[in-house]
């Protein structure tokens, strides 16, 4: 008799042996039950649409591509892949106004970060809110992060030209958020990592990582965006072939990483092994004594940090974890790994609101009753949930550092 | 990264030789594919429940029975007993407790009601010795559509052990909403919403229709992350009440997994969930110098000791090809043949010679690697070879032991 030894399928669904343990790491399966759950959606589902198309199930748009059913899964089923790959191939309904607006953040941030101060004054009003709820299905719980008025890359010209004098390089994504809303962390990184004796390099035309583009469907656009992205990646690295490409976002991070070849079929095998969270890479760095950080004495806060899915995934939460304890006047509270549910953009539909809530629930009690002073999160996204939620500060671990660092002595130090 | 021990495999056996040695200060990681096949465990470990074709009451007695590559002749009957006397305490500091001793086997219900032998029990279900549950008149309580108990069943299993029972179904709102979706109406989602005030209703439910009946049996549902909420819910009902093993995912294994897993963390232990070891990096003299995961890339995780806890063919700690059964990671020897043929019996109910396929090991069990010794490995659990733990009713007991006799041969190393 003759044997296949290699599977052949994509995602390798036929890896599933039923067990059903993905279902007990779904956020979502207990919030939502009109969500079929990852093993119905994912592997078991597949096995029907290669059959007939006809098997899609829409419901498969209540997944939060949170890949909790991967990082559960006993036989390396890529659960989450195959549910984002069926919505990709087999949704044919046209994409909303609102979702085209959600995912399009570099046109949105540019557009709103020209007229950054009318536009924060306007999407805080209760009016401006009800009526986006009312005409565009954005729930007005929420509140869109301010935008800034002179955006990252515009600020970070100032500082360029002093980059090149460091004797280490590293190519910096700084994403959407950091561009637009947040430039605070992207400058709190560049002068962590001058202090460490490390120069910072943008990328050049660096477009949104395609995240929300990939969430809304708006899959051609992400993929556009994705080679764009890999080739300037490249350009930036330039000769430094070595050079670390970081990242401030865990989901800017996963997504070019691994979604661009599971999901986008977008080939980043030459800049992958770059890729690295600036945290995870800090603690890399000081960990093999190739970076001293020096800290203020006075600095004492007690912190918790939130793994967000995405950072769970890529299984560098304990990077950061270490990165934190460095600090000597932290006093470091774990709390368990959960979904926040806020899931990007999905948490800002109306639709998912009532589910987005509901799936934080419980990780906001136990925050509650830590009553950190500050929750560290390498997520923008768990970030404005957590913090809308709990009403306790949340920050990035490099900004925390950032507070902490003596910068003088620290730059002594990796002279 | 530099350990003092990394483990690879992060369910019964990696957790429990995890907590012993980070209970002994020692720096450890645990590396941990997927989460484990603690899911599937009925609530009940057994240590040996049959030998030499006899069914035993004293599971140590039976030690000498088993083969001489048995894990358990390796590590001698009197050191195994040590072992598996030491172990309730150390789950008892997890947060579990565990009923049962390693002198006697003692009873509990099968989900059909059956008379089942088992050394350690979960506290959620009932333990006695004997022919005869201690109770006369019980009601057995579901959930509306909830299909994975059977109550029926259960009843008729209990009524010839001479129980009087009686069914009974309750409503409860929280659950209701689980409805909607017949197929995902499982033990774990009804267990995240059975908490709070839906337990409270549940016990006015349960006590409405508990009669006279001196027992309550429900389905084990309760208590997604703590044993807490079972506690309160007893405090609230009448009479005694217990669970009774549900199809998996099972919600007391799950619960187990994760208070393990909290309490090697308490202890200092790094967890690394999700990712995968991908490499074995070995010295020049044969030695593991380090183990490379898919997620942490080029930082190997360095350590003086490796435990591997992978399990078995089911955790993919040891895999079958075509013709060829295999340790991935290291290339290990291991105890099993490559006629295919001769993996199985014909007879589906009959003992399953793939079953005790696993790797080889040296009496102090370090692995064998071309036929010698990896001096600075380990094997526990089931990943090792020469045990039939399905037949033997001894898969945790093995599990639990082995962890804790390497981790004893490390610290006094």
């Amino acid at each position: 008799m003759e044997y296949q030894v290699q599977n052949i399928s994509r995602d390798n669904f036929e890896q599933c042996i039923k067990c059903t343990v993905c279902t007990v790491y779904c956020p979502l399966l207990s919030v939502n039950p009109d969500y079929p759950g990852p093993k119905q959606a994912g592997p078991d589902g597949e096995r029907y649409r290669l059959k007939n198309p006809a098997f899609y199930d829409s419901a498969l748009k209540y997944c939060l591509n949170c890949k909790r059913c991967e990082v559960a899964c006993p036989s390396g089923v890529r659960i989450g892949d195959i549910i984002q790959r069926a919505r990709i191939r087999y949704d044919r309904s046209p994409v909303k106004l609102r979702d085209r607006m959600l995912a399009n953040t570099d046109f949105m941030g540019t557009v709103a970060g020209a007229l950054a101060p009318v536009t924060n004054f306007m999407l805080r009003r209760r009016i401006v809110k009800q009526g986006l709820q009312a005409v565009l299905g954005i729930d007005s719980h929420r509140t869109f992060p301010a935008y800034s008025a002179t955006t990252f890359a515009q600020q970070f010209k100032s500082l360029a030209d002093a980059q090149k004098g460091y004797p280490r390089q590293a190519v910096y994504f700084h994403g959407c958020y950091v561009n637009y809303n947040y430039p605070a962390l992207g400058l709190d990184l560049v002068r962590v990592l001058n202090a460490a004796g490390i120069g910072v390099r943008l990328i050049k035309g660096e477009r949104c990582c395609g995240v929300a583009k990939i969430a809304n469907r708006l899959t051609d656009s992400a993929r556009a965006d994705a080679r764009h992205n890999i080739k300037a990646m490249q350009a930036a690295l330039g000769a430094d072939a070595d050079a670390p490409v970081l990242f401030t976002g865990s989901s800017c991070a996963f997504t070019m990483r691994d979604e661009y070849p599971h999901l986008l079929e977008v080939d980043n095998s030459a800049v992958r092994s770059n890729m690295m969270l600036a945290s995870a890479w800090l603690a890399r760095e000081v960990e093999r004594g190739a970076v001293k950080l020096v800290f203020k004495p006075e600095y004492t806060r007690r912190v918790t940090y939130h793994t967000s899915c995405h950072i769970q995934k890529l299984g560098w939460a304990i990077y950061s974890i270490r990165l934190l304890k460095l600090i000597p006047g932290i006093t470091f509270v774990p709390v368990e790994s959960q979904c926040c549910g806020i899931a990007g953009t999905y948490g800002f539909k109306k639709e998912n609101y009532a589910t987005s809530q509901a799936i934080g629930a419980e990780l906001f009690d136990k925050l509650r009753r830590i009553a950190p002073d500050v929750v560290a999160c390498d997520c923008e996204t768990c970030k404005w949930q957590i913090e809308m939620s709990t009403g306790i500060k949340v920050e990035n671990p490099i900004s925390i550092l950032a507070e902490a660092l003596d910068f003088e002595a620290t730059a002594a130090a990796n002279r | 990264m530099k350990f003092d021990v990394v483990i690879t495999g992060g369910g019964l056996s990696g957790l429990v030789a995890g907590t012993a040695l980070a209970k002994a200060r020692r720096k450890v990681a645990i590396i941990s594919s997927g989460q484990s096949a603690l899911h599937f465990c009925s609530g009940s470990f057994g240590l040996l429940g049959k030998a030499g074709g006899k069914t035993l009451e004293s599971p140590l007695a039976g030690i000498e029975l088993l083969p001489p590559t048995h894990p358990y002749r390796k590590m001698g009957a009197e050191a195994t007993g040590a072992y598996a006397d030491a172990a309730p305490l150390l789950f008892a500091e997890a947060g579990i407790t565990l009923k049962g001793t390693s002198r006697a086997n003692h009873r509990h219900l099968s989900p059909l009601g059956k008379l089942r032998s088992s050394w350690l029990t979960m506290g959620d279900f009932m333990t006695f010795s004997g022919e005869r549950p201690p109770m006369k008149d019980c009601v057995i309580v579901n959930f509306e559509g909830f299909l994975d108990f059977y109550p029926s069943y259960l009843a008729d299993g209990l009524g010839a052990l001479g129980v009087r029972c009686r069914t009974a179904s309750v409503k409860i709102e929280a659950v209701e909403r689980l409805r909607r979706s017949s197929g995902e109406m499982r033990a774990a989602s009804v267990a995240r919403l059975l908490r709070g005030e839906a337990l409270e209703e549940l016990a006015i439910e349960i006590n409405k229709v508990c009669g006279d009946a001196d027992t309550v049996f429900i389905p084990a549902v309760i208590g997604f992350d703590s044993e807490e909420h079972l506690q309160r819910l007893r405090r609230m009902v009448g009479v005694p009440l217990y669970c009774v093993p549900v199809t998996p995912m099972s919600v007391t294994g799950h619960r187990a997994q994760q208070l393990l897993r909290h309490r090697f963390g308490q202890l200092g232990g790094t967890y690394l969930l999700g990712d995968s070891a991908v490499a074995a990096h070995m010295n020049a003299d044969g030695s593991v110098r380090a183990i490379e995961t898919a997620s942490l890339c080029d930082d190997y995780l360095e350590a003086d000791r490796f435990i591997l806890a992978g399990g078995g063919i089911f955790s993919r700690g040891i895999v079958a090809a075509p013709h060829k059964i295999y340790e991935p990671l290291f290339g290990l020897d291991v105890q099993a043949t490559d006629d295919r043929d001769r993996w199985f019996d014909a007879d589906f109910f009959a003992r399953q010679p793939y079953m005790s396929f696993g790797v080889a090991t040296d009496a102090a069990f370090h692995p064998l690697r071309g036929g010698s010794a990896v001096e600075n490995l380990y094997a526990a659990g089931a990943v090792l070879g020469g045990a039939d733990p399905l037949t033997e009713e001894s898969g945790a007991g093995i599990a639990i032991t082995t962890a804790l006799h390497v981790a004893d041969l490390i610290i006094n190393s």
